[in-house]
């Protein structure tokens, strides 16, 4: 149910079917507001948005810089409250844009920290984690420490520890953002496939259109601060996806055209 | 993504040539002051040449050896006991904001003690016994590690806190997964200033009251103008300190190789 002054558009194609994420999944923000007190008095990141992602659906995010999305995320995850408005979301795990792997500990040690982190044992957690690392590209690296690992692997190690981390909500923030260009191209089609073989809700923060439209089942544009919902573009494409399908490219213009760029 | 962790190569050649330059700027020092005693008319009562110093070296060498034991015992309990404090201190520091606005202006005073002048008073207090100097050495010692051990658990990404939090990790799992770790190239980069500074609190300490050390030795050679042989004393005192310090530099490669490999990405 989209608010008053939000677009919606749908690209006619065949709906897909999503398998279920296990425990729900189903996240829903309501004329959240969030407020912060700056240097120069009180400055609103969060204006009342809402927002509501079914569970197993893929939903991007896309916004200037300053539109209050890594707020968003973070009320998400639990990690703020808002000022009013209604959050509710099942449980989720973060995926930094920096991938914040620990220096001392090895690749599959840095995946299982999020088992860890619940109290599971070393060798457990290494023993889950591990069966992980042919699944994803990785094998033959669980040794190597982060400083060995390529951005593109360091990511996806990131990535396998939010997973790991076993909450049905994935909230992932700028994933790729500091990857150079080839390989945040090629690290894009990878999550998408992994999100195929691993349903999770996801809510994908991003300043890339190409990336929104690529992945996400909606692509949700916000803009500046204060941070609102301006449109809500269903991508209903089958996938896998190309970035170069014209259905795609005409999508990417009309996000593009209501973040207000003019191509 | 070749090149990866690459370092220079050690060849038994660059291990051999790795310490010239130290042992020429030391025998640089060593030769312009020999020739300073010996043509530039100085009393060598008063200035003995490096020769004088290295013959005292030689013939006291069973007496600078014991009491090097002594002093050694000293340092390393009082390291000991320095790293055991700093390490509560600056992790109650860090977890507590009150415990920081409470504690941080008292080490700070602690530092501004007069050592020389506290450890003449702790002795009186506490009597000729082993205790006083272990807090004296003790005191000098645990600055230096309580300030490296708390930049490096403030130094702790916030962000990474907030990443376990969504992982659901209670506050001492994250403690034990994050801090833990991350304080320890704190920890040695402070003990090995602890190391340097020690040996200048045991000095301290032995000449306020011991009966044995090289503290107490100095003292004595300096109060019975045995010049050369305090030189000797001050010698190993000072290649005591180096070897400390060179033993924690060891250690640290041993338990932190992670703190001293490149962070950026390999190209």
């Amino acid at each position: 149910m989209p608010a008053k002054g939000v677009t919606t558009t749908t690209i006619e194609a065949p709906a897909q079917e999503r398998p279920p994420v296990a425990g729900g999944g189903l996240v829903e923000i309501q004329q959240v507001v969030r407020s912060f007190r700056g240097r120069r008095g009180e400055v609103r990141a969060l204006d009342g948005v809402s927002l509501r992602v079914e569970p197993g659906q893929i939903v991007a995010i896309v916004g200037p810089s300053g539109c209050g999305k890594t707020t968003l995320l973070e009320l998400i995850c639990g990690l703020q409250k808002p000022d009013r408005g209604m959050v509710n979301a099942a449980p989720a795990a973060l995926m930094p844009q920096r991938d914040l792997l620990l220096p001392w500990l090895s690749a599959l040690d840095n995946a299982a920290l999020a088992l860890r982190a619940r109290g599971v044992p070393r060798a457990q957690a290494r023993a889950q984690g591990a069966p992980w690392f042919s699944r994803l590209g990785l094998e033959g690296f669980e040794s190597s420490r982060p400083h060995e690992l390529s951005g593109g692997m360091r990511q996806r190690v990131s990535f396998l520890r939010s997973l790991l981390a076993g909450k049905p909500v994935l909230a992932l923030d700028e994933p790729f953002a500091s990857l150079d260009a080839l390989t945040r191209a090629e690290m894009q089609s990878w999550l998408g496939k992994m999100l195929l073989e691993e349903p999770r809700t996801v809510v994908l923060v991003t300043h890339d259109v190409e990336e929104a439209v690529l992945l996400g089942d909606r692509v949700v544009v916000m803009s500046a601060r204060p941070g609102r919902v301006t449109a809500d573009l269903a991508v209903a494409l089958p996938r896998p996806r190309h970035r170069t399908e014209p259905d795609l490219v005409a999508l990417r213009g009309e996000a593009l055209k209501a973040l207000g760029v003019r191509e | 993504m070749s090149a990866i962790g690459d370092r220079k190569r050690v060849t038994p050649l660059t291990r051999l040539i790795r310490p010239l330059p130290a042992l020429i700027a030391l025998g640089a020092f060593l030769g312009v002051w020999e020739l300073y005693v010996d043509l530039g008319g100085v009393d060598p009562l008063v200035l003995p040449a490096p020769h004088a110093v290295a013959s005292a070296l030689y013939t006291d060498r069973g007496l600078l050896w014991s009491n090097l034991q002594t002093t050694a015992g000293e340092i390393l309990a009082g390291i000991a006991l320095a790293i055991s404090i700093a390490f509560v201190l600056s992790v109650t520091i860090h977890l507590s904001r009150t415990a920081r606005r409470a504690l941080l202006p008292l080490l700070i005073a602690s530092q501004t003690l007069p050592i020389v002048i506290v450890a003449p008073l702790l002795i009186l207090w506490l009597g000729f016994t082993f205790v006083p100097r272990l807090l004296v050495i003790s005191l000098v010692a645990f600055f230096p590690l309580v300030v490296t051990t708390l930049d490096a658990l403030d130094a702790v990404d916030p962000d990474m806190l907030k990443l376990m939090r969504t992982f659901d990790a209670s506050r001492l799992r994250t403690f034990r997964h994050i801090e833990l770790p991350a304080v320890l190239p704190g920890l040695f980069t402070g003990a090995k200033l602890a190391a340097v500074f020690s040996v200048i609190g045991a000095v301290f300490a032995e000449q306020a009251g011991a009966t044995h050390g090289l503290g107490y030795l100095l003292t004595i050679a300096i109060n019975q103008f045995l010049v050369p042989e305090a030189w000797a004393a001050v010698t190993v005192l000072s290649m005591f300190a180096i070897a400390l310090y060179a033993l924690f530099t060891l250690l640290e490669r041993r338990v932190v190789p992670w703190a001293h490999q490149p962070k950026g990405e390999p190209v």
